[in-house]
């Protein structure tokens, strides 16, 4: 599989695409929240679908659809674990 | 817990709670919409009042119940996803836990997802000792499918754990007998804490014997520890409004910045 493995900000990711969690560089508050809404190393995490400007993106977590803002979504490093639009 | 009058009276004007004489304290605390209020409700028959918390536009309910000749009173907290203090939600659930000291504290868990509530039961473990985990809605989770294996649960968090259906009225027996069990002490609970990376674990031994130098704290030093680690503003001004420490005095805070 064409990526299989990349670590990438989970920005880039297309929809559709599924990845695991690697790390957050991110600090303080937003660390925190992310954490909280149980973005962690470790974690499988969706993206389904863009917002109409590109921004925010939505992402499936523990059965729960969460919206990140890509400038946030950039500082999530993610392992690719299967691509979306362009494997579809 | 009986409480001397003095203690009775600054709990009443920090947090809004006041409990009559012998009357144990029972907090309610989950995540929004996993039927707190629904337990709240059937626990005590509808007798609810709302109190208010002194500065604060959140209503927090509070209503009382008889079981086995003990009076409890019951507080409604916030529906959170966390304590670590981003919405004022959080910070008077976080603060009613740390400065009330309820006798026992009662985290309602949507059994439906289960991993992403236990983040919050894991929060609460670190602060008090004296909790039950709830279930509720496991009639949703059994259309769903789920089963959860309660007695391997329990043995996991060290608390027990009860499995309700509030809206059916399934449980709530149990429920009861274990908050009467917990607050009386003749059952002990022994919550599953949290150990850190090594670093981390290290920084907290080190702030340990500071913490521990801090008068009439009702609280655990390592969840202060902890807090100072995180850097955690708003939880170090509830601390020394609510214990009236001067926090520019208060050892360990400098030290705890260098860490962080």
């Amino acid at each position: 599989m064409k990526g299989a493995g990349k670590i990438d900000p989970l920005a880039d990711l297309s929809p559709g695409s599924v990845c695991q969690i690697v790390s957050l560089e991110l600090s303080g508050l937003l660390r925190r929240r992310i954490l909280d809404m149980g973005i962690v190393p470790g974690t499988i995490i969706r993206c389904i679908r863009r917002g109409p400007s590109g921004d925010p993106t939505a992402y499936l977590v523990r059965e729960t659809l969460i919206a990140l803002r890509n400038e946030d979504a950039t500082q999530i490093l993610v392992k690719r674990l299967s691509n979306g639009e362009e494997n579809v | 817990m009986i409480l001397s009058a003095e203690k009775k009276k600054s709990r009443k004007d920090h947090i809004g709670l006041s409990e009559a004489k012998n009357q144990f304290s029972i907090a309610l605390a989950g995540n929004p919409n996993v039927g707190k209020s629904t337990i709240f409700n059937a626990l005590t028959g509808l007798h609810q009042h709302t109190g208010n918390w002194p500065g604060k536009t959140v209503d927090n309910a509070q209503g009382d119940f008889q079981y086995r000749q003990k009076s409890f009173i019951i507080i409604d907290l916030p529906g959170t996803y966390s304590l670590l203090a981003h919405t004022v939600e959080e910070q008077i659930a976080r603060d009613f836990l740390c400065f009330a000291n309820p006798d026992v504290t009662v985290v309602v868990l949507d059994a439906t997802c289960l991993e992403r509530n236990l983040n919050l039961a894991l929060q609460v473990f670190e602060i008090t000792p004296k909790v039950i985990v709830c279930l509720n809605l496991m009639d949703e989770a059994q259309k769903k499918d789920l089963v959860i294996d309660l007695p391997s649960l329990e043995h996991e968090l060290g608390v027990p754990v009860i499995a309700t259906s509030a809206r059916q009225g399934e449980g709530l027996k149990e429920l009861r007998e274990k908050i009467y069990q917990v607050a009386t002490g003749s059952l002990q609970t022994r919550p599953r804490q949290i150990v850190y990376s090594s670093d981390v674990e290290e920084a907290v031994r080190d702030l340990l014997p500071h913490v521990e130098t801090i008068a009439n704290n009702p609280l655990s030093p390592r969840w202060i520890a902890l807090r100072l680690l995180d850097g955690d503003g708003s939880f170090l001004d509830s601390l020394s409004n609510y214990l009236s420490i001067d926090r520019d005095l208060s050892p360990g805070w400098e030290e705890s910045k260098c860490a962080h």
